[in-house]
């Protein structure tokens, strides 16, 4: 059964080879002259300026986090309204304990000025 | 001709291997977090084999919770790598042993 | 529906077995909350929310304390057991609090966070003494890290307390991730998380071969989970460098709560539900209280901060604790409960006589935390009462009568003899006479030489309130340990 695919098998092993040996051989054939302009990293672009690895603001990493936490609490949304009607009155009120611990997080990052993007 | 569930549970150990190798290997603290996080998903992976192969939801359920677990370790990860960046000016973790015994 | 059948359909869902941490975490949101709209001079009432919190769910845990319910489709049990490890864990929590409120004020932490988290940390701790299933066991496991990982870089200026936190992740979330895929065997090998399952599945001799080896693997990186908890060697290199780092109450909570919470989960996992297992993992559990013990109580002698110093002997009473739990059985794990409630008296009143010890006028850094062991020369002549504190912390760690730790001691070594295990108990006799030595140093520094750097201790009445509730627990236990024994043995009679 497998046989059926060995066709696709030397396919990929030909294009892979021949891409391979274009590369090799352009690197082992071709001349070299570096210059200036041919190493900077954009060659017909815009001259970069300082490095790329530079520091942002803490406030992105901040709001990363805290969408991180909070979408992943939704994911326990999908599970429980699938069977919402099932749960019943005990499920309403699970749900509404786990949002209200939520929303302590949610007035404790209020309070603590995170969602203030200004200042 | 389906994968099996031994495939899947080989994937979730190579994974799993995977990760260990970089938290013993690698030196950079973020590089040792992302091997945490292959780790518990490998883990994962390992639930939801179970899950189909015993017929339930319940590995799936597990899934969730270590995913929460999960976000959790990481934000409080990645606010330690901040202070202890803020504090040496290092990711490294050899960098990082202004204590010996 | 109305009120008085819902409160009672909760009940009969065994809501009562979530109410001791329940109460925990509410209190830690109330602290987190009410810091929000203190004002500055207003968090001096921060700590005694905290308290508050505490003694109410200890309230709660008395009044339940002849109930049994098992709730939330059988993931957490309310029994005897329980009850005990909240106890135990409430007492630390409460203690350390106290330790605190003057602490935390002194270093700059005092913060709504800080308390939140040790109550957070305290219900996670309660979770896994309750859980009766892997995936809540986890959970528990996980509410109490992250919120050392945090606690113990609370020092966010100073290097060493960031890199405390750091190696306390690192190898934290590491040693997580081997627990959790133990977990994940142990469901495909069980088809079910519940230790009722486990008991079934792995109870008798006869389940297949295969499952056999999935459960030998599984319980293999479970161990590596709860043994880095414990901080058992060699699983233990975190242990000293965040036990120095972190701030010192930190530690305190750390070495007492998350290590009693490794031991309960322990007992529940192993002792209770993989019996069966016992052969195959009591031959590991061998090695790794021998080794844990001497490597411990060896490399004690060598330190110069009385910090680290007191993370060794940790250390080395994990070893201890490992000798009960490699000798099972009834007598072995209630000595475990016993060693955990007397551990709790000892170790948090040493390290609480270090967090209320400072250096000295004279110095550039006057009333910093004097850490050197060097610092505790003379200290008798000085502060009588904190040397005579320390003092009883120190023999009873060493495990002399008439304290805490003698008899804490001599009910795990005779369980071990008891269990066949006289090798083990004769290397643990000899460990305590190896660690006689470091312990006696510090007392004989205090009352036998002069001072050196100029010191002077704390003058929070929180602080000495709690250092004397600790002598007298280490002094109570140590006069009277049958009626504590008797209830660590109901306790875990409680779960067989």
């Amino acid at each position: 059964m497998l046989l059926a695919y060995l066709p696709i098998l030397i396919w990929i092993l030909l294009c892979a080879g021949l891409a391979l040996a274009i590369v090799f051989l352009s690197h082992v054939l071709g001349r070299k002259r570096p210059t200036g302009a041919k190493l900077s990293p954009y060659e017909c672009g815009i001259t970069p300026v300082g490095d790329a690895r530079s520091r942002f603001p803490i406030k992105f990493y901040i709001i990363a986090v805290v969408f991180l936490v909070f979408d992943i609490e939704a994911a326990f949304l999908y599970p429980w309204a699938v069977i919402y009607k099932k749960l019943a009155l005990v499920g309403l009120l699970e749900m509404a304990v786990f949002m209200a611990v939520l929303l302590v997080g949610y007035l404790y990052l209020w309070k603590k000025r995170v969602f203030d993007w200004e200042d | 001709m389906g994968v099996t569930v031994s495939q899947y549970l080989a994937v979730s150990a190579l994974l799993f291997a995977i990760g260990v190798a970089g938290v013993l290997l690698r030196r950079n603290m973020l590089v040792v977090l992302m091997s945490v996080e292959l780790m518990l998903n490998a883990a994962n992976l390992a639930f939801v084999t179970f899950a189909r192969m015993l017929g339930g939801v319940e590995g799936q359920v597990i899934v969730l919770f270590v995913m929460a677990v999960a976000a959790a370790e990481v934000a409080v990860g990645l606010a330690i790598v901040l202070v202890v960046f803020r504090t040496g000016e290092t990711t490294n973790v050899e960098d990082v042993s202004s204590m010996k015994w | 529906m109305n009120e008085y059948a819902l409160g009672q359909g909760l009940w009969e869902m065994g809501f009562a077995a979530a109410v001791p941490f329940t109460l925990v975490a509410l209190s830690a949101m109330a602290v987190l909350l009410a810091d929000l709209w203190l004002l500055p001079s207003q968090k001096r009432a921060l700590p005694w929310a905290a308290l508050a919190g505490v003694l109410l769910s200890a309230a709660s845990v008395a009044f339940l304390w002849n109930e049994e319910a098992t709730g939330f489709g059988g993931a957490i049990r309310l029994d005897r057991f329980s009850a005990f490890f909240a106890m135990v864990f409430l007492l630390g929590t409460g203690l350390v609090v106290l330790l605190s409120s003057a602490y935390a004020r002194r270093e700059g932490v005092e913060r709504g966070e800080y308390y939140a988290l040790l109550l957070f940390g305290t219900s996670g701790a309660m979770l896994m003494a309750s859980a009766v299933e892997l995936v809540t066991f986890f959970l528990g496991l996980e509410i109490l890290s992250v919120s050392l990982y945090v606690l113990s870089g609370f020092f966010r200026q100073r290097p060493a307390s960031a890199e405390a936190a750091a190696k306390y992740f690192i190898l934290g979330a590491f040693a997580s991730a081997f627990l959790l895929y133990g977990i994940a065997l142990f469901y495909g090998a069980s088809g079910s998380t519940t230790y009722a399952a486990l008991r079934e599945s792995f109870g008798s001799a006869a389940f297949p071969y295969s499952h056999g080896l999935l459960a030998l693997a599984a319980s293999g990186l479970l161990l590596i989970g709860l043994a880095f908890k414990l901080g058992a060697v060699p699983f233990h290199m975190w242990v000293p460098d965040t036990y120095e780092g972190a701030p010192t109450t930190i530690t305190a909570y750390m070495s007492v709560v998350s290590k009693a919470a490794a031991a309960a989960a322990f007992i529940r996992v192993f002792g209770a539900s993989l019996s069966s297992l016992q052969q195959d993992t009591s031959a590991v559990l061998w090695v790794l209280a021998v080794v844990t013990m001497t490597l411990g109580n060896v490399v004690a002698i060598a330190q110069t901060n009385i910090k680290r110093m007191l993370a060794y002997s940790s250390i080395a009473h994990a070893g201890y604790l490992l000798v009960a739990l490699t000798a099972a059985g009834e007598a072995g794990y209630s000595s475990v409960l016993f060693y955990v409630l007397a551990y709790v008296f000892m170790t948090l009143g040493a390290f609480g006589v270090v967090s209320l010890v400072r250096k000295g006028e004279g110095g550039a850094d006057a009333g910093a935390e004097a850490l050197d062991i060097s610092h505790y020369s003379g200290l008798a002549g000085r502060h009588g009462l904190l040397a005579a504190a320390m003092a009883v912390f120190m023999v009873s760690l060493s495990g002399i009568p008439p304290t805490a730790g003698f008899f804490a001691k001599f009910y795990v070594f005779s369980a071990a003899v008891r269990a066949g295990e006289v090798g083990l108990a004769i290397i643990g006799v000899l460990n305590s006479l190896v660690s006689v030595y470091f312990y006696m140093r510090i007392v004989f520094l205090m009352y036998m030489k002069e001072e050196t750097v100029p010191v002077r201790g704390s003058r929070s009445r929180a602080g000495w309130v709690a250092l004397a509730a600790c002598v007298l627990g280490t002094l109570l236990l140590g006069v009277l340990p049958s009626s504590f024994a008797r209830l660590a043995t109901e306790s875990i009679a409680s779960i067989f």
